[in-house]
């Protein structure tokens, strides 16, 4: 019978979101939002702010009830197994929950009990935490007197310290260093092999580092859900920056065959828009036979945030208002 | 877990020097009454032997001191209360608790818990005063632990209606005040049941005081330990629904 259960629970998404809801009131923060985040999968989160990404996490980990809808984590569903299913989850919110007047071992020390580590496992899992985060130099220091940086490391550690296999980080990188950036995207993709991540951001790089996946929300409304190679592959190389010695003009380079736009960035450079995917071969050997002196050839890729911007910004006429009757 | 979180509760509550400070102050009031206490005891002592069936120590100098504790305590623990939840929910550090796999209940258990460790702690360095007299006289052992466990039942009820204070806010300082005013209110409730004729009864079996009186003395009725408990398990309840409704609304 157990392993019966067991084996479902093993095919099944970890993180499955049915028809989810959310009312403050009568503004409608996550409207019916369906999603399922599956094994080994690092999930971007993006909208602009108050679009409903912290409300959908905090519904996922149990600090906020949903109006309406269902969430299963692990097969445990969260209303009538919420230990289970809590279980299973480590969770950074936005501010980071720390108790100021602890130490980081006192502080995760008691997180790690919080989650029901045995007495004796409690210091190998704080080690490989601190270690996982970087805190092993500021192990005994009161987490009040630790820069946000450290504080947001310390959330993090707070988030993995039990090894759940769902982390879902709330802007982990806010307040962070470059440097420090570049290690926790690192650590969200080895997180990533082993478990599952759903991280909100609404910074677009880094979604692209680090996710598999990226769902976009816009007034509590999922607009857009793709793997992060078809983001890559819809956008890819239909932009070109291209820069000369001897210019040849506007009009010249609109006439090539292929082209569908040509901005002016500076009398050198040319934004060009193309629909031909051998376009930069034949521009390069334009280029030689008329000697425009190519010295520049770049393919853009900001397809991500073209997207984000189209669907974050689009016409407010399919949004409708809440209609009041709702009451 | 419940006990993960009252070792969380207590260790937060001596590194903050709050703690210190109210066990410092109460012990030194109420020091100071017991000496005073046991001065006139020696004015009243000649007086006292010519009497039959007359009051021992543990009546004179033991009962009056904590009955001036109840009323201090009703003041002061307002000020230990008011941060168990308040201080949890403007920190965010709530949402730790939220998603931790713990349920409300016990959640709520393991802050009052903690509330309890500290009652017993102030409890106990209180206790030791009149246990100095053991040293020159004899004391009526039954009537000091009805004393003691008249202390423990009344500051529960306390840090019962002050927890469930501290989940309607934010604001320790909202919570402090409301808190006192609560436990005002019950103990001077029945000051009015005098001049009420048929509702007296029930005024004044809610006042914190009526219940409090007869086991300072030593009479130890099942109704009034009754009346502390319901107390504690009404305010315990209200807690968990409270913050239960917390995540319905925000």
């Amino acid at each position: 019978m157990e392993t019966a259960t067991d084996s479902i629970a093993h095919h099944q998404p970890l993180v499955q979101v049915e028809n989810l809801s959310r009312l403050y009131g009568d503004t409608v923060a996550v409207n019916q939002v369906s999603f399922k985040l599956n094994r080994g999968e690092v999930l971007g989160f993006l909208g602009p702010n108050g679009a409903g990404k912290s409300t959908t996490m905090q519904m996922i980990t149990g600090s906020l009830a949903a109006t309406a809808g269902q969430i299963t984590i692990n097969g445990y569903d969260l209303i009538d197994e919420p230990i289970q299913a809590k279980s299973c989850l480590g969770y950074l919110p936005e501010n980071p929950p720390v108790y100021r007047e602890l130490t980081v071992d006192e502080y995760l020390g008691y997180c790690a009990r919080l989650h029901r580590i045995a007495g004796n496992q409690v210091k190998a899992a704080l080690d490989e935490a601190k270690q996982h985060c970087g805190l092993q130099d500021v192990s005994s220091r009161l987490i009040g007197n630790l820069s946000k940086g450290f504080q947001q490391r310390v959330g993090l550690a707070q988030a993995i310290i039990h090894q759940p296999p769902v982390v879902i980080l709330d802007e982990p990188t806010v307040g962070l260093d470059p440097i420090q950036i570049r290690e926790i995207r690192s650590l969200i993709k080895s997180l990533g092999q082993e478990r599952s991540v759903i991280l909100s951001t609404h910074i677009l790089p880094e979604v692209q580092a680090t996710c598999d996946r990226v769902q976009i929300i816009r007034r509590g409304d999922l607009i857009y859900n793709a793997s992060i190679d078809e983001l890559n592959q819809r956008g890819k190389g239909n932009h070109l920056t291209v820069a000369f010695k001897q210019p040849p003009g506007q009009q010249a380079l609109a006439d090539l065959s292929g082209v569908k736009a040509v901005n002016v960035v500076d009398p050198q450079r040319f934004q060009i828009q193309f629909e031909q995917d051998d376009f930069a071969q034949k521009l390069v050997k334009t280029s030689v036979e008329k000697d425009w002196r190519l010295f520049e050839l770049i393919p853009d890729n900001t397809s991500l945030e073209e997207i984000f911007v189209e669907l974050t910004t689009a016409d407010d006429v399919t949004n409708k208002p809440v209609e009041a009757d709702a009451t | 877990m419940i006990f993960t979180i009252a070792k969380r509760e207590i260790t937060s509550m001596f590194l903050s020097p709050l703690a210190w400070v109210i066990l410092a102050v109460i012990q030194a009031i109420l020091g100071y009454m017991f000496l005073a206490q046991i001065e006139s005891f020696y004015v009243l002592q000649p007086q006292l032997l010519q009497l039959e069936n007359t009051p021992g120590v543990t009546d004179i100098i033991v009962a009056p001191m904590f009955s001036l504790a109840a009323i201090i305590l009703l003041m002061i623990m307002p000020l230990v209360t008011m941060r168990s939840l308040a201080e949890e929910k403007k920190n965010k550090t709530i949402n730790l608790l939220f998603s931790a796999p713990i349920s409300i209940t016990q959640l709520v258990l393991g802050k009052f818990v903690g509330l309890l460790f500290f009652i017993i702690i102030l409890t106990s360095l209180l206790m030791l005063m009149p246990l100095s007299l053991l040293l020159g006289t004899e004391l009526d052992m039954g009537k000091l632990s009805s004393i003691y466990i008249a202390m423990l039942l009344l500051l529960g009820s306390f840090a019962a209606i002050g927890l469930y204070l501290s989940s309607l806010t934010e604001n320790q300082t909202i919570a402090a005040v409301s808190t006192f005013g609560a436990l005002l209110m019950l103990w001077i409730i029945d000051w009015v049941s005098d001049s009420l004729g048929g509702s007296q009864g029930v005024i004044s079996y809610l006042s914190l005081l009526k219940h409090h009186q007869p086991l300072l003395e030593g009479v130890f009725k099942s109704s009034d330990v009754s009346y502390y408990l319901l107390i504690m398990l009404l305010f315990l309840g209200l807690t968990i629904r409270q913050l239960d409704g917390d995540r319905l609304q925000h």
